[in-house]
């Protein structure tokens, strides 16, 4: 994304509009990434539940992955997983 | 209302403050109480109350808060404005740079008091000499009928620059002295400062926003930048305001600087506030004895008027800058300074030296101004001076 010189900026440092929560990505400072493997995933939702970043993507009751955008990979979605499935593993961002 | 004619008042500086504050009616007014700036609001206070104004009075707790409740306000459309002084100004401080960056036009009056410890009420600019780099626009006035105009005009610069901005009176020697105020009617006043049409509205929900987010390495310098843009066109701004306010009402009051006897002047004082006043008198005696003396007077400090400065003072053989205020960087107080800094590259540099004066509100008298004079003179005369001296101390 080019950034914006001075000139093209709106005064006053405000963000005009609404929603723009989206625009910012968050996860561009992960450490490690959620991945979910789907042959354990019974879809309970507790990871979409929990997860601090509205970052748990899901479809007609079925998750469907991660929005790797807004992750910032706290890990939380992999710690509420029920222990009997454990369906969520954190691994290593490749730098 | 025919041009030069007003109706006259006897007021003290904070009457006249809190009169012109009147005929502003601003939208809200958030304060905390202060010797000296304590009756601004007070006094303004009882029109809230009378139902003079139609201003939303908020007292709070601090003045930590009182700006923060202005900010608040600021943001949401508000034509807003406050007053204090010293520890309350120092309370401030935080706030000032986010009223600053946030791009609101505030507009505070100070009644200039120094700084504890030790603890002590009277004036002089430690207080807002500590704001300089706090983005606020900075108009130091001479008496109390400078201050009632310049309270009007700062409304109308502020809101057209979309900068802060703070109007000084030297505490006691003009917050509480009466003179004879030059008004102007509630109309008039109503007509010059217009409405704020503001940069952004907290309460425009057609058009949200999202006021003082984040800013980190990829944008907080363009917002800097911005802000300085802001000052830079400042300059025109108060020029032009400046000019429109005295074309309308006959008044003759100066924009950045006020020149005094300074046409065939060999040796310069340069004062702000009331010890221009003083200092004015004594030139007049001086130039009755043939003296070439003249002074220049700095109004407004913040943005800095360094082309003024360069043009009223280059070829001058000699400058004396006082100041009411302390750096205690050992170089001399702070418009001492920044007059030499803007003399560095004029093509005949004066030779200059400083006065640290009045601290603590110690009066700055006939004696003083004979000694800074007479200091200044020699200096021209070639006799070698410190970098600065301290006036009316007991050495």
């Amino acid at each position: 994304m080019k950034l914006k010189s001075w000139k093209e900026l709106p005064e006053g440092a405000i963000i005009p509009g609404a929603p723009n929560s989206p625009e910012f990505k968050t996860g561009d400072w992960r450490t490690e990434r959620p991945v979910i493997n789907f042959d354990k995933c019974t879809h309970c939702h507790l990871c979409w539940l929990y997860c601090p970043d509205s970052s748990i993507l899901t479809e007609n009751g079925k998750i469907k992955g991660v929005d790797y955008d807004h992750c910032k990979g706290c890990g939380i979605c992999a710690e509420v997983c029920p222990p009997s499935i454990k369906a969520i593993t954190m691994e290593k961002e490749e730098v | 209302m025919e041009k030069g004619t007003f109706i006259k008042m006897a007021l003290t500086g904070n009457e006249a403050y809190a009169y012109a504050m009147k005929q502003i009616n601003p939208d809200v007014v958030a304060a905390y109480p202060i010797t000296p700036a304590t009756e601004i609001v007070q006094i303004f206070s009882k029109y809230v109350a009378n139902g003079e104004v139609d201003t939303e009075f908020i007292p709070v707790e601090s003045e930590h808060s009182a700006l923060s409740a202005c900010v608040g306000a600021s943001v949401g459309g508000a034509r807003v404005m406050t007053g204090t002084s010293s520890q309350g100004l120092a309370l401030m401080h935080e706030i000032q740079y986010i009223a600053a960056g946030l791009r609101l036009p505030i507009v505070m009056a100070v009644a200039n008091r120094t700084l504890s410890a030790p603890i002590n009420i009277h004036g002089d600019h430690s207080d807002t000499m500590g704001s300089r780099d706090s983005g606020w626009i900075q108009i130091y006035t001479e008496n109390a009928n400078e201050a009632y105009h310049s309270v009007i005009m700062a409304i109308k610069i502020a809101e057209t620059v979309n900068l802060p901005a703070m109007v000084m009176l030297d505490g006691f020697i003009i917050s509480h002295e009466m003179e004879v105020v030059n008004t102007l009617p509630d109309e008039e006043v109503k007509k010059f400062i217009g409405e704020r049409k503001p940069l952004y509205n907290l309460f425009d929900f057609e058009n949200p926003v999202t006021v003082g987010p984040l800013d980190l390495q990829d944008y907080y310098f363009e917002h800097k930048r911005q802000q300085m843009e802001a000052m830079f066109n400042a300059k025109k701004v108060i020029l032009e305001i400046t000019k429109k306010y005295n074309d309308t009402f006959g008044t003759d009051i100066p924009a950045f600087v006020e020149p005094y006897r300074l046409d065939d002047a060999e040796y310069a004082v340069v004062a702000l506030s009331s010890a221009a006043s003083t200092l004015k008198e004594i030139i007049d005696e001086w130039r009755e004895k043939g003296e070439k003396v003249g002074l220049l007077r700095l109004r407004i400090t913040r943005p800095f008027p360094y082309e003024e400065v360069k043009k009223y003072l280059s070829g001058i053989k000699a400058v004396g800058v006082m100041d009411r205020a302390e750096t205690h960087s050992t170089l001399g107080g702070p418009m001492l300074q920044e007059v030499k800094a803007a003399l560095y590259d004029a093509e005949k540099r004066p030779k200059i030296t400083g006065f640290v004066f009045g601290l603590g509100g110690r009066d700055f008298d006939d004696e003083q101004a004979n000694t800074v004079l007479s200091m200044i003179k020699d200096l021209k005369d070639g006799k070698e001076l410190p970098l600065y001296s301290f006036i009316g101390v007991r050495e």
